[in-house]
């Protein structure tokens, strides 16, 4: 019997574009994968299909008329960029949050994380093939707590709803027992769905063992959120460095030992129990009061910089500015969390099939908008 | 609490290890000299007690007279963080070390920058635009970027 070597095949790499207009690439994130076979060998990642030039057209427009850009950045999470733009202005110019409006913030950012993994979750199964059921089981829910922000400010997807010292409205009186009333829903929902997607020997076949991150490598990338936490760093924003009233509250931190797939899937469903219970002790405790400080719409704040970050549904998400005094800033830098996160993708996915290489790239959970800005 | 780590507390130390290299310590930040940058860098991240090895992230300013280069460090195990500032005094084809060396999360970092601040980063092995395309005209960031 005559082998390939015996032959001598001239042979040579594969190269596969898949993107920027692919349904399974999250927006337009494109890669350049060379394949031997149908296994990865190596993958190129190629960006700036949605590149807006946040940053400079940020240069231009006073401190509160950035926050409609921010909007657009993880435009699966606005609430969560509002209020991390917010904070970092805010440290800047040194303005403090009533409250009330403290309480607004972090029930808004904890139904968006919930809102965010609800998507990513969801997502997930149709990357790995499980097409639209899982998914439109979990919209079902995202669609729930749209109608909440919807109430809260008219607007389903950008809201522009936080303002420096702030928010913009305060809370209509029928939204905290909407709230309250869809919590212990979602609760026994998020228990059926992990009943059904643990036990699915399908789904635990194609997600445990595959795409690995060892935890060595995710610090050394700068890797956060849910995916450093699943590869076992135990590092939250929300406890280690708390911002606004986190540190009131109490909660969990779910981590996970192996980094794979699986672990990515699980710790996400352990957050959204956890943020379920942040919002059940913040909705008992909002004080009445003002829900936004006196500040004047168009603001100075002093010669200087700031660095203000948060634990947003996908990792630390930090606003860096640099003052020079006048009415806007001198320089706006975003820290992207789903670029970085990104730049660990093409070690997780080498040796692995084409179609997990799908599957591993949904996992980690990113928007374009912010990968671009 | 994030706390960061006194600039006076730590200038003596990277004094002591390496002459010159501080040029300027201030009360959040410490400048570095751009050719000492990878050592201090390294040295942050491996030495015991300070166990910088995490890359929060890299950006540059651009102040017309010089560009600063600025790096957030965390050491997630002592929950502390420090700032790093480096300077290029030229407009034409500034350029500092790479940390890719040191920290994988700094490639597409430094990039960007290449990208849109124009500055380059020797060391670097795939030194390329990322947001804009191959032969777009200047480097947007930059103050006198002209649309």
């Amino acid at each position: 019997m005559t082998t390939t070597q015996e032959l001598t095949l001239k042979t040579e790499p594969f190269i596969l574009n898949i993107g920027p207009m692919h349904p399974s690439t999250h927006g337009v994130f494109r890669m350049r994968a060379t394949l031997d076979g149908e296994v990865v060998t190596d993958i190129e990642p190629v960006f700036g299909y949605l590149h807006r030039g946040i940053e400079k057209l940020a240069e231009e427009r006073t401190y509160t008329g950035i926050i409609p850009f921010t909007d657009r950045l993880d435009y699966l999470s606005p609430m969560s960029n509002n209020l991390g733009y917010c904070l970092a202005v805010e440290k800047l110019a040194g303005v403090k949050v009533p409250e009330r409006g403290e309480y607004i913030r972090i029930i808004t950012a904890e139904l968006q994380r919930l809102a965010n993994h609800c998507v990513a979750i969801g997502a997930m199964f149709n990357d790995a093939g499980a097409y639209f059921t899982p998914f439109l089981y979990m919209f079902r829910n995202r669609e729930k707590i749209y109608d909440l922000f919807d109430m809260l400010c008219g607007q389903r997807v950008t809201y522009n709803y936080m303002r420096i010292g702030g928010v913009s409205q305060d809370l209509p009186e029928e939204f905290l027992p909407a709230v309250a009333k869809f919590l212990p829903q979602l609760k026994k929902f998020l228990d059926e769905y992990e009943f059904f997607v643990k036990q699915n020997e399908v789904f635990v076949a194609r997600s445990k063992g595959v795409g690995i991150l060892s935890k060595e490598l995710a610090i050394n990338c700068g890797i956060s959120g849910p995916v450093a936490r699943a590869s076992g760093i135990k590092h939250d924003l929300r406890r280690d460095d708390p911002y606004s009233i986190y540190d009131r509250f109490e909660f969990d931190i779910p981590t996970a030992e192996n980094g794979d797939c699986f672990d990515r899937f699980y710790v996400r469903v352990q957050e959204m129990r956890q943020s379920v219970r942040i919002l059940e002790q913040a909705i008992k405790q909002v004080p009445d009061g003002p829900f936004r400080a006196n500040v004047p719409q168009v603001i100075h704040p002093p010669a200087g910089e700031s660095y203000a970050h948060i634990e947003s549904p996908k990792g630390e998400l930090g606003y860096y500015i640099v003052s020079d005094g006048s009415i806007a800033p001198y320089r706006f830098h975003i820290r992207p969390t789903s670029l970085i996160n990104l730049g660990a993708l093409r070690n997780m996915v080498r040796g692995w099939k084409v179609a997990d290489l799908i599957f591993i790239f949904g996992s980690i959970d990113i928007t374009m908008g912010e990968v671009d800005r | 609490m994030t706390t960061a780590l006194a600039a006076t507390e730590i200038v003596s130390q990277l004094s002591a290890q390496f002459p010159g290299a501080v040029e300027e310590a201030g009360t959040d930040a410490v400048l570095v000299k751009g050719e000492h940058l990878p050592a201090v860098v390294e040295y942050l991240k491996t030495a015991a007690g300070l166990k910088f090895d995490y890359l929060n992230f890299i950006t540059a300013v651009d102040y017309y007279s010089y560009f600063e280069v600025v790096y957030r460090l965390t050491s997630l195990e002592f929950n502390r963080y420090i700032v790093l500032k480096t300077r290029c005094y030229t407009r034409n084809k500034p350029s500092v070390l790479t940390l890719t060396g040191i920290y994988q999360g700094a490639d597409w970092q430094e990039r960007e920058i290449y990208d849109l601040m124009g500055i380059s980063f020797k060391g670097h092995k795939n030194l390329k635009r990322i947001f804009l395309w191959e032969g777009f005209d200047g480097h947007p960031l930059r103050k006198d970027w002209n649309r």
